[in-house]
C-alpha cells in the first residue's frame, strides 16, 4: 500500500474511532436544535402578564385602547398611583389633559422598571388609538377602519431573476442564510480543522515521533497524509451532519397532520400548472407556510451550491491546513510559541469572515468581488455570493478564476510549508522566527 | 567479506558549523560497528544521511556496493533514532503495525513478525495496552522491536539502551549478537563506553565533524597502548631496577611497569626470574576506550562547538 495512504488511514482513523469524536458530530447540530429552541421557547412562554390601569382625564380612550396580548388596558374609577398595586394592577398610566396633536408626555408608573419592548408596545398602542380616533373624525366609519386595519398586510415581494430566457424565483433571505451560514461553516471548521493539523505536528514534534517517521516516509507523505487524512474527518463529519438534516426533515414529516401535507401537494400541484406566482388556493395557513417554505427552499441551486461548498471547503481547508502544518513544525515545547506564530495566520481567516459577513449583504460590490478571488479569503465570500445565485451575480470567469486560484494557491502553500516543514520537524530546542522560516521556505532544493 | 555500506568523503554544512567535515569509512556485513563521539560531534548528522533523512552536501553513500537511493532502500534499513517517540494515544499493537506497513510489510506479514517478537521479548500482554500507560524502559522495547521487525539488512540503533534496567538491556544485546550473527548489520551510536568494548567489532570516533579514530577495538587498543604492564609478586621486595624498564606505581605486591623501548615484555619477566620471588600473576594494561575517547576529544573545546562562528 502506498505509504501516504498508510498514513492518511492512521490519521483518520485515529480520529474518527474515537468515542468524542462520536459525540461531538451528533451532539453539536442537537445542541444547536436545542439552544435554538430553548431561546424561542424562552421568548413565548417567559413573558408577563401586565394590567395596566389607565386614569385618561380626557375620557378619550376608553373604549380605543385595544389589549395587546399579554398587556390589558383597564380604566378603573377610584384608582390612583396610592392603590393600584393593591387593587391588582401592575402599572398605572397617567394621562393629562390634551388638546389637537400636540406632543404629550404620558407618564407609566409600575413598581418593576419596565422593560423597551413593553414600552414601545404600549406606545404603539395609543398612537393606534389616537390615529384611530383622527381617521374616524375625518369621516371614515368605524367599520370602514376595521376592514383596513384587518386587511393591513396587503404588499408581499415575490422577487423574480432573469437567466437567459428564462424567469424563476429567487429569495433574497434565503441566499443570505445560505450564504452567511455557509461562510461562518466554512470560517470554523477552517479553525478546528487547521487547529487539528497543528496540534498533530506538534505532538509528533514534541514526542519525538517525527524521526521515528521520517526514516520510513518523507516528510511531505507525512505532512500531507495528516492533511488529507484530517480533511477526511472534516467530510466525514459534515456528511454526518447533512444526513442527520435530512433525517430531522424525514421525521418532521410524520408530526405534520395528514390533511395538511395534502392540501400542500394540491398548492404543488396547482402552482405547477399556473406558473409561480398563482394565487393560494383555499388552504390552511399551516399548508401555505410549508408550501411557501419548500418553494423557498426549491429557489435555491442546492447541487451548485453543495458542490461549491465542498469545494471552497476543501480548498481553503488546504490552503490554510499546510500554513498551520509548516507552524505546528517550527513550535518547540512551548504553546505560546504556537500562539504568535499563528496570527500571521489567524488574521486573514478573520478579516475573510469580516468581509464574508459584508458581501452576503451585498454581493456585488468591488471589495467582496476581489475578495472571492483572492485565495485568502475566496474560500468564505465565494461561499457568500454564490448563494446569490451564478452566473447571475457570480459570473463564470469569476468562479472560474476564483478556484482556479485557489488550486494554484494551496498547491504553492503546500509546497512552501513542505520545505519549511522538512526542517522544523526535526529542529529541537532552538527558538525560530518569521526570518529564518523563510529563509527555509524560498531555500533550492 | 564485503562492505555493506561506504562513505565516501561525506559532507554536510550548515550555516553555523560543519557538521559533517569529509568522512569516508565503510562497515562490513555482519559487524557490530560502533560509531562514537562527544555531544554534537555530527555523529546524528551522519546518521541522518546514512538513513535518507539528510542528503550530503557532497561525497556518496554507497549500500551494498550500490549508491545509496533512499526512496527503495529504506526497507533495507532500520532506524532507532535518539530522539524517539511514540503515538501516546495509539494502541501498541496498532503502532507497531503502523510502523511495519509504513516500512512496506503487508498486513499479514507485519501482524505474523509482530507477533513472533512480541512473543520473543514477553510483550504479548502488551497488545492493546496505550502508549502512554507504558513505563520509559517498555516503550524503549517496542522502539527496539519496530525497528528491526523488518528484517533490515542496516540496523542503526542511536543509544539503544538508554532507559533499560539490566535486565532488559541484556535481552536487548542478546538480541544484536543473534540479529549480526544472522548476518544483519548494526550500527551503534552511544558514549557508553564500556557497552562498546563489550559489543562492538570495529569503531569510528569522530569529533567537530572529523573522524579521528578507525579500527578494529583490539587495534585501536593496540595503537594507543603505553607498553605498561602489570606484574603481581610473592614479594617486591627485591631488585626492581632494570634498564627494560621503570616501575610506574607499586600497590601492594602487585607493581605497573612500563617498557623502555627497545625492550619487549619477555625482558621484563627475564628480570623477574632471576629474583627470587614467584611471579604470580603478568599482564599487559592496555588503555580502556574511555581513557582513548577522553584523551582524544579533551582539549578540542567539542562542547564549545555550537557556539563558534564558521569562518570558511
Amino acid at each position: 500500500m502506498n505509504k501516504i495512504l498508510i498514513i492518511i488511514q492512521r490519521e483518520y482513523l485515529s480520529r474518527v474511532m474515537n468515542k468524542r469524536f462520536l459525540l461531538t458530530t451528533i451532539l453539536t447540530p442537537l445542541i444547536m436544535v436545542g439552544v435554538i429552541a430553548g431561546a424561542a421557547l424562552l421568548s413565548t412562554s417567559g413573558k408577563e402578564n401586565h394590567k395596566i390601569a389607565v386614569i385618561d382625564e380626557n375620557g378619550f380612550f376608553k373604549g380605543n385602547l385595544r389589549d395587546a396580548g399579554d398587556i390589558k388596558f383597564e380604566f378603573p374609577a377610584n384608582v390612583d398611583t396610592s392603590n393600584y398595586v393593591s387593587k391588582g394592577y401592575t402599572d398605572i398610566i397617567l394621562i393629562p389633559k390634551f388638546e389637537g396633536t400636540n406632543k404629550t408626555t404620558y407618564i407609566i408608573r409600575s413598581k418593576k422598571r419596565i422593560g423597551l419592548m413593553l414600552q414601545s408596545k404600549i406606545e404603539d398602542r395609543i398612537n393606534d388609538a389616537i390615529e384611530d380616533q383622527m381617521l374616524q373624525d375625518a369621516g371614515i366609519n368605524r367599520a370602514q377602519l376595521d376592514s383596513i386595519k384587518a386587511s393591513s398586510q396587503f404588499a408581499e415581494m415575490k422577487s423574480l431573476e432573469e437567466a437567459g430566457d428564462t424567469v424563476k424565483e429567487s429569495s433574497a433571505a434565503l441566499s443570505y442564510g445560505i450564504g452567511f451560514g455557509s461562510g461562518m461553516l466554512i470560517y470554523i471548521t477552517m479553525f478546528i480543522y487547521g487547529a487539528m493539523v497543528m496540534r498533530g505536528v506538534m505532538e509528533e514534534k514534541t514526542n519525538r515521533i517525527a524521526e521515528v517517521m521520517i526514516s520510513s516516509a518523507k516528510p511531505f507523505q507525512l505532512m500531507m497524509g495528516k492533511i488529507i487524512g484530517i480533511g477526511a474527518v472534516g467530510l466525514t463529519q459534515f456528511f454526518v451532519w447533512i444526513l442527520l438534516i435530512f433525517g430531522f426533515i424525514a421525521a418532521s414529516r410524520f408530526f405534520i397532520p395528514q390533511d395538511v401535507l395534502q392540501q400542500v401537494a394540491e398548492l404543488q400541484k396547482t402552482n405547477a400548472q399556473m406558473g409561480p406566482g398563482a394565487s393560494m388556493a383555499q388552504a390552511s395557513e399551516t399548508a401555505q407556510n410549508i408550501y411557501k417554505f419548500q418553494n423557498t427552499m426549491g429557489t435555491a441551486n442546492w447541487p451548485l451550491i453543495i458542490g461549491c461548498f465542498i469545494f471552497y471547503f476543501l480548498g481553503g481547508y488546504l490552503f490554510y491546513a499546510s500554513l498551520f502544518a509548516a507552524v505546528g513544525s517550527v513550535v518547540n515545547e512551548d504553546p505560546q510559541d504556537a500562539q504568535s506564530l499563528m496570527l500571521p495566520i489567524t488574521m486573514p481567516i478573520i478579516f475573510s469572515f469580516i468581509i464574508m459577513s459584508r458581501a452576503v449583504e451585498d454581493p456585488s460590490t468591488s471589495l467582496a468581488t476581489w475578495a472571492s478571488i483572492i485565495p485568502f479569503s475566496s474560500p468564505m465570500v465565494m461561499m457568500a455570493r454564490i448563494a446569490y445565485g451564478v452566473p447571475g451575480t457570480v459570473p463564470y470567469w469569476q468562479l472560474i478564476a476564483s478556484m482556479a486560484t485557489l488550486i494554484g494557491s494551496f498547491l504553492l502553500t503546500t509546497w512552501l510549508s513542505g520545505k519549511v516543514y522538512r526542517t522544523g520537524i526535526l529542529m529541537y530546542g532552538k527558538k525560530v522566527g518569521w526570518k529564518e522560516i523563510g529563509k527555509w521556505a524560498f531555500r533550492k532544493n | 567479506m564485503s562492505a555493506i555500506l561506504e562513505l565516501n568523503n561525506l559532507k554536510k554544512y550548515y550555516a553555523t558549523q560543519k557538521a559533517v567535515d569529509d568522512i569516508s569509512f565503510s562497515i562490513e556485513q555482519g559487524s557490530i560497528f560502533g560509531l562514537l563521539g562527544p555531544n554534537g560531534a555530527g555523529k546524528t548528522t551522519l546518521l541522518r544521511m546514512i538513513t535518507g533523512i539528510f542528503y550530503p552536501d557532497s561525497g556518496e553513500i554507497k549500500l551494498d556496493g550500490r549508491t545509496f537511493d533512499p526512496l527503495n532502500d529504506i526497507i533495507n534499513i532500520g532506524y532507532m533514532p535518539e530522539e524517539r517517540g511514540l503515538y501516546k494515544k495509539m494502541k501498541i499493537g496498532e503502532q507497531a503495525m503502523y510502523l511495519a506497513q509504513l516500512k512496506g510489510l503487508s498486513r499479514a506479514d507485519a501482524m505474523h513478525k509482530i507477533k513472533f517478537w512480541f512473543k520473543k521479548l514477553e510483550m504479548e500482554s502488551w497488545w492493546n495496552k496505550k502508549v502512554e500507560d507504558l513505563s520509559k524502559g517498555m516503550s524503549q522495547k517496542l522502539q527496539f522491536v519496530t525497528t528491526i521487525l523488518h528484517e533490515p539488512k542496516l540496523i542503526i540503533l542511536d543509544e539503544p539502551f538508554s532507559g533499560l534496567d539490566p535486565l532488559n538491556a541484556n535481552l536487548i544485546k542478546e538480541e544484536i549478537f543473534a540479529l549480526a550473527k544472522n548476518g544483519s548489520t548494526v550500527i551503534f551510536s552511544t558514549h557508553r563506553m564500556e557497552q562498546v568494548e563489550e559489543i562492538c567489532d570495529h569503531i569510528v570516533l569522530v569529533n567537530l565533524g572529523k573522524k579521528i579514530l578507525d579500527g578494529t577495538v583490539h587495534g585501536i587498543k593496540q595503537q594507543f597502548k603505553e607498553n605498561k604492564f602489570s606484574i603481581r609478586l610473592s614479594d617486591v621486595s627485591g631488585n626492581l631496577s632494570s634498564p627494560a624498564f621503570n616501575v610506574v606505581k607499586v600497590n601492594d605486591q602487585e607493581l605497573i611497569l612500563q617498557i623502555n623501548p627497545g625492550y619487549k615484555s619477555n625482558d621484563i619477566l627475564n628480570h623477574f626470574l632471576q629474583t627470587p620471588c614467584t611471579i604470580e600473576s603478568f599482564n599487559e594494561i592496555l588503555p580502556s576506550l574511555n581513557e582513548i575517547f577522553i584523551s582524544q576529544v579533551e582539549g578540542t573545546h567539542a562542547t564549545a562547538r555550537a557556539f563558534q562562528k564558521l569562518d570558511n
